[in-house]
């Protein structure tokens, strides 16, 4: 509020319909070993589309989340038509007329269309919901949204992804927002589906609202925005770009290069006589991913590109048995796997640190030696009757190997960092024997320097004759890793080529065209 | 938690020793001896007589079996709604006529393998179908606690049935050393329990499945297979309790067990069994069967009525669960 005079003094011509209604200065935000934004700039006007363009892990939903008051900055401001504000909780982000619309829409299924749009802002007279009024009121945002045909006394389970979309941004106008995130919204929709979206999103714009529009599909962007905004390593890399005519290759350069660099280990090279140790053929997962065939050799890294939703995980998890797969082979060692048997993948030697570690990877109360002994304790048992000591050793003999830290075995896995859960993890596929691995997302959560240790790490199992899956939204972190590249794109592998002999820009240049609607 | 890595470690020792699986154990047998004071106090040599002792054992010793086989379904991530009338249906089935003509010939043993393969029997059904067929156990074990009290009734035709077999009720009314067999019987279940809990690939995998399912599957654990075991050993230690029952009772009825499924689980989770799942305690849930036994013996010896008992036990579930909330945020925070 004290710096009202800079604020109008900023945009150089100074007309009042070029004011930014939203201003973001040097937005800093760390978490306790990462640094997710590191000075982001962001300026939005009225009635614009602004798009926000980056990688996976340049910080866009961080900043979301600090503008929607789910994160509170270390430090910067956050100017609001004019006046600077404090955002500490979602609910002062509504009041000042920010809404922000997630991937994972937050509908409630089971409430009717008008319940949803005014949930935890119910119109009530003494107590009794008016459910009249909130009906009209809400067959009037519908009708300003374009969608006069979804009837307020719907049942919001019965819609569309696409349907729940114009219900979660009737929800925002109620708020009066003057200000909508949308964090990639057409990853949920097909191709005609995207068009009425952007109907409804010029609907926003003709009244004044502005969007900030959050996409990886560049076709989409050209089509719909009208300024971008690139985040890099949690900065403010590009800015003011127009929508319609900044060159991809541009694009694409600001938003690949990283100002850290991360130490990836030498490639020995694949021994020519390598048996192959996962063939995988032909496999399919109805209405995810088709015909995906590929090859890996005993010490040798696949690794799977493409964007988050690509279909890398589930091809993952399908060829583990996790997803019970609806076409196509997987065999081990020339032995065929069971369809949708994990028990089965394991006892046949393939192991899955998976993408979600505290869900899906460790029993978070248990004692890390535990954990690492999770597929293996009973091997370790004798007759059915548990041998703990020789857990324990096992598990100080992974954590010695792995210089997992604290080296203390009886320790709550939950109290690990990110990278030392992630060894644990390794660990117990260590003690397991693995012939394949897969690692999906192997560094997410993991910070900057324990980054390098875990590549290096996942090769020297490589180098002991592991066949290595890796996924990963960070391009650099495959191509740098990985003997071999598949890139991913809706589905299909659309390419693959040995690592050395692909770059970062040709996997974004493959992904983003490949992808628009 | 940076704190505790700070401090030096002989000061992060007591608390971190108290807040531990020991230490809540203690909070509770501290609970039973204030018990026990307020026994003797108000009741005097009437409660603090060894006659009385057993006369507490032998009131626990039924839902304390069934709380064994309750403390792994529930660690598991479960419940088991079911075992009180299973309780009566393995009762009534063994005390049938026709299961007691054929003890007579043969061996009063029959009666009671009957029983125990009536309530494993069901315990399979049950997990066959939470792990297979998807249903929650709360609803599964609702719909077996109904069906299976129905099918007891149909049995003994609401017919209350002696039990006139020479040797089964010489055996479960004898005394050995001093002490019950229906004692005796719960203090091998428990301790077996233990064994199973603590020392065995079962009772890990157990606590694995209840900690994480999703975790425990892709490690390669067979968890339907699993969880269909631990319902079937809820199953059957419900049917030793229908044993027991029918020894105590002297009669098989269908009333037999009616809502003892409601003082196993307050027992279970007053002990400190999660009822989330992921941690469960075998020695926990032998002193919280042991609390609520004493409890009831306390209000008897005072002339005092089920309904005040009723409104101390419910009070004695809330604090307990209060409690170990406490405890467990501190042990998430350290």
């Amino acid at each position: 509020m004290v710096d009202v005079d800079r604020d109008d003094a900023a945009p150089p011509e100074g007309t009042d319909a070029s004011a930014p209604l939203l201003r973001m200065e040097g937005i800093v935000k760390h978490f306790p070993g990462a640094k997710a934004l590191d000075g982001v700039d962001l300026d939005v006007l009225p009635g614009e589309v602004h798009c926000l363009l980056g990688q996976n892990g340049a910080g866009k939903s961080t900043l979301i989340k600090v503008l929607a008051g789910a994160h509170q900055p270390t430090a910067g401001r956050i100017v609001i038509g004019g006046e600077e504000v404090v955002i500490p909780h979602p609910v002062a982000a509504l009041r000042l007329g920010v809404a922000t619309i997630y991937q994972e829409l937050d509908v409630v299924d089971g409430l009717t269309v008008a319940e949803n749009v005014y949930l935890g802002h119910e119109l009530d007279r003494g107590g009794f919901t008016q459910r009249r009024e909130a009906t009209a009121r809400t067959r009037e945002l519908l009708a300003r949204l374009g969608h006069p045909e979804i009837s307020p006394h719907r049942e919001v389970g019965s819609l569309s992804a696409a349907g729940k979309q114009v219900v979660s941004m009737a929800r925002a106008l109620s708020h009066d927002a003057r200000v909508i995130v949308m964090d990639e919204p057409s990853a949920v929709l097909d191709a005609g589906e995207v068009q009425n979206l952007f109907r409804v999103v010029r609907a926003l714009t003709q009244q004044g609202v502005a969007v900030v529009y959050i996409s990886h599909r560049l076709e989409e962007i050209r089509q719909i925005g009208d300024r971008i905004t690139v985040l890099k390593n949690g900065r403010t890399v590009g800015r003011d770009l127009p929508a319609a005519s900044t060159p991809t290759a541009e694009l694409i350069r600001l938003m690949t290069g990283r100002s850290v660099e991360y130490a990836f280990p030498e490639r020995p090279g694949v021994p020519d006589g390598a048996p192959v140790v996962l063939d995988v053929e032909g496999l399919g997962l109805a209405g995810t991913f088709d015909d995906v065939s590929f090859q890996v050799r005993a010490g040798e890294i696949v690794g799977l590109a493409g964007l988050v939703g690509a279909g890398r995980s589930e091809i993952l998890e399908t060829l583990y048995g996790a997803r019970r797969r609806t076409a196509g082979t997987v065999a081990v060692k020339g032995r065929r796997l069971r369809a949708g048997s994990v028990d089965a993948a394991v006892a046949a030697g393939v192991g899955l640190c998976p993408e979600e570690r505290k869900s899906q990877g460790l029993v978070l109360d248990e004692p890390v030696y535990r954990n690492v002994t999770l597929s293996t304790f009973a091997r370790i048992a004798r007759g059915g009757w548990l041998d703990e000591r020789a857990e324990r050793a096992a598990a100080r003999e992974q954590v010695a190997a792995l210089d997992l830290r604290p080296a203390d075995v009886d320790r709550a896995a939950r109290t690990l960092s990110g990278g030392n859960q992630q060894k644990a993890l390794l660990g117990r596929w260590l003690v397991h024997g693995c012939d394949v691995l897969l690692l999906d997302e192997p560094t997410r959560g993991v910070d900057v320097g324990a980054r390098s240790e875990l590549y290096a790490l996942v090769r020297r199992l490589a180098d002991a004759g592991t066949a290595v899956v890796v996924v990963s939204s960070e391009i650099p972190e495959v191509l740098g890793l990985a003997d071999h590249v598949l890139v991913v794109s809706e589905g299909r592998v659309v390419h693959r080529a040995p690592a050395q002999d692909i770059d970062e820009h040709g996997v974004l240049d493959l992904v983003m065209e490949g992808t628009a609607a | 938690m940076s704190t505790q890595v700070e401090s030096p470690p002989a000061k992060a020792a007591r608390p971190s020793w108290l807040s531990g699986p020991a230490g809540r154990t203690i909070g509770l047998v501290v609970a039973l001896v204030v018990l026990a004071v307020v026994g003797v106090v108000t009741g005097g040599e009437r409660f603090a007589s060894l006659d009385n002792v057993m006369t507490i054992l032998r009131l626990a010793s039924v839902t304390g079996v069934l709380a064994i086989g309750m403390t792994f379904v529930i660690t598991a991530g479960g419940i088991d709604l079911s075992v009180g009338s299973l309780v009566g249906l393995s009762s009534v089935w063994a005390s049938t006529l026709a299961t007691q003509a054929m003890a007579e010939d043969v061996h009063w043993t029959v009666m009671v393998l009957t029983a125990l393969v009536v309530g494993t029997a069901a315990g399979l059904i049950n997990g066959l179908i939470i792990a297979y067929g998807k249903v929650v156990a709360f609803i599964a074990t609702l719909a077996m606690m109904i069906a299976a009290r129905g099918l007891a009734e149909m049995i003994s035709g609401r017919q209350t049935q002696v039990v006139s077999v020479d040797g089964f009720l010489d055996f479960f009314r004898a005394d050995v050393i001093g002490v019950p067999v229906l004692v005796w019987i719960f203090a091998l279940v428990a301790v077996a329990g233990w064994f199973l809990f603590n020392r065995t690939t079962f009772g890990r995998r157990t606590v694995a499945l209840g900690g994480n399912l999703e975790a425990s599957r892709l490690a390669g654990i067979k968890v339907q297979r699993h969880l269909l075991y631990v319902y079937a050993l809820s199953g059957l230690c419900a049917g030793i309790a229908g044993v027991m029952m029918l020894g105590r009772t002297t009669a098989g009825s269908s009333t037999n067990g009616l809502l003892y499924e409601l003082d196993v689980i307050a027992a279970v989770v007053v002990g400190g069994t999660l009822l989330i799942g992921g941690r469960g305690t075998i020695v926990g849930t032998v002193v919280g069967v042991l609390i609520f036994s004493m409890l009831t013996n306390v209000f008897t010896i005072n002339n005092l009525s089920i309904s005040a008992q009723n409104v101390a036990k419910g009070a004695i579930i809330v604090i307990a669960v209060l409690l170990q909330q406490r405890f467990a945020r501190r042990s998430s925070s350290t």
